[in-house]
């Protein structure tokens, strides 16, 4: 009990003093998640739309095959990119295992069918209420698509939020695909994930503390993105 | 110059939905100019029938025919819906919009549709978000933006049941305009004296079929059916 007393109090101790390690680490978690945000957005906001405006063959199969791999275990994915990665496998010339370029593969992975299922959501929604007016205003197909991802803009914001939030909480595939290597790898919930191995809690709290205050306003964010909207919309 | 779109022929059009036939067959054509109003009972199909003219829906048997290709069509022609839809965007940008995805550039643009709003009364809402609008400012923005390329067809679904008395002068006076300029204007209406007011010929629709179809004065004078006369009475048509 005493430990962890003690521990809280160091914890705090690290943050306000902003400790060089906690630093680092927390910088490396919020570049290699904002970068596979980035990348997953890239992809996962247009496909969705694209998925909410198309009909074509295999769009239900499609839908079903997305949902799906959301729900995809994390350790698999990342057992899966280590395979790919690992020296004798298809990408290892690249050297690509253990840098932060694996773990933002992973999380692009993890994250990108989440994203691209709450934008498909979302602009198949505002697709039914615009779908009238945008054949009537003979726009194209891209115009149709642009006009969808512009007005649709908050709740894809959103989609990215949630891909970030599942993405700096992930643990299990960056562990494995990034190695959890001291100053190369190491970020927010595997170092928390070892110091508490180690029974070195002061850290471990210090690190859990930053986590938390990211999802916090990760969610924050999100409510009011959905609080702006409905105010607009009323 | 641009070639003229009409005049539109429908001949044995039938529009179905899950195998039911909800208007149809359907024959008439739409001439090159005046107004058009188009009465019946609720569900009768008025607004089925102008999707169809307007492409919104496929005819399942039958044909509708435009005066050159389908593809061009479109674009020479507006609808104003019944339940307005209205972009998550300011006024302004609302009606500037079909400027703007036909290639007008973006500063030409703003001021027409400035002053498209000013003359339909939505003059001191242009930023406002287009989704907080009364439904009767939704019905102006709305014709504002049907407007604003100068189709060569308009077709209106019951433009002003939303709005107040002097609103729907307004409204009327701007499509007298638009009608002077050359439009050609085919609308809905359950409201008599508008009908008398604006229309050259009128469709009546009774049951998904066009029951009878007459110039106004002849129609409104003395309609040629008994279902007409007591639907023009106020009377229950059946
Ligand atoms: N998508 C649809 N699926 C099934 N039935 C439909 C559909 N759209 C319209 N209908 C039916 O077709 C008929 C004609 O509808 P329509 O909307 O054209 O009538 P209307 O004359 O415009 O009526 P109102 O005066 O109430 O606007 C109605 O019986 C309606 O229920
Ligand atoms: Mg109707």
């Amino acid at each position: 009990m005493n430990d962890i007393l003690a521990g809280l109090v160091e914890a705090g101790r690290l943050v306000v003093t902003l400790d060089p390690d906690l630093i680092e680490i927390t910088l490396r978690s919020l570049q290699v998640t904002v970068t596979a945000t980035v990348i997953a957005a890239a992809i996962g906001l247009p496909f969705g739309a694209w998925l909410a405006v198309n009909r074509f063959r295999h769009r239900r199969a499609t839908i079903a095959v997305m949902n799906a791999l959301m729900g995809l275990p994390p350790v698999v994915v990342g057992l899966i990119v280590y395979i790919l990665l690992s020296r004798s496998g298809p990408f290892g010339v690249f050297g690509l295992l253990f840098t932060p370029a694996a773990m933002i593969i992973a999380q692009v992975i993890i994250i990108t069918p989440l994203i691209a299922s709450i934008s498909h959501q979302a602009i198949r929604d505002l697709w039914a209420e615009y779908h009238d007016l945008l054949i009537s205003l003979n726009t194209t197909k891209r115009q149709r698509i642009h006009a969808l991802l512009w007005d649709g803009r908050r709740a894809l914001l959103t989609a990215a939020l949630a891909g970030f939030g599942r993405a700096i909480g992930e643990v299990g595939a960056i562990m494995i695909v990034g190695g959890n290597i001291d100053h190369a790898t190491r970020v927010l919930t595997t170092a928390i994930a070892l110091e508490t191995g180690k029974g070195n809690f002061a850290l471990a709290l210090a690190l859990g503390f930053v986590l938390i205050a990211l999802a916090i306003l990760v969610n924050f964010l999100i409510h009011g993105l959905s609080r702006t909207e409905s105010e607009s919309r009323w | 110059m641009v070639a003229p779109i009409l005049p539109l022929t429908l001949s044995a059009a039938i529009v179905k939905r899950q195998g039911r036939r909800l208007i149809g067959p359907v024959d008439c054509t739409i001439e090159a100019a005046g107004t058009t109003i188009v009465m019946g009972p609720n569900g009768s199909g008025k607004t089925t029938l102008l999707r169809l003219m307007h492409g919104l829906e496929r005819a399942r048997e039958g044909r509708v025919a435009w005066a050159v290709d389908e593809p061009a069509t479109r674009a020479h022609q507006a609808y104003v819906f019944q339940t307005p839809i209205m972009m998550r965007r300011s006024v302004v940008e609302c009606i500037a919009y079909p400027l703007l995805t036909h290639g007008t550039g973006r500063r030409e643009a703003r001021a027409r549709a400035e002053e498209w709003a000013a003359r339909v009364g939505l003059g001191d809402a242009l930023g406002r978000m287009a989704t907080v609008l009364s439904g009767g400012e939704k019905q102006k923005l709305a014709l504002a933006r049907a407007l604003i390329r100068r189709p060569q067809v308009l077709f209106l679904d019951e433009p002003c049941a939303n709005l107040d008395g002097r609103a729907t002068r307004e409204i009327e006076s701007i499509l007298a305009e638009a009608r002077a300029d050359g439009v050609r204007i085919v609308m809905s209406t359950h409201d008599m004296g508008q009908a008398r007011r604006l229309a050259d010929d009128v469709l009546f629709l009774l049951n998904g079929r066009i029951h009878e179809a007459a110039m106004a004065w002849p129609f409104f004078a003395e309609p040629a059916t008994p279902e007409a006369r007591a639907f023009l009475k106020g009377d229950i048509v059946e």
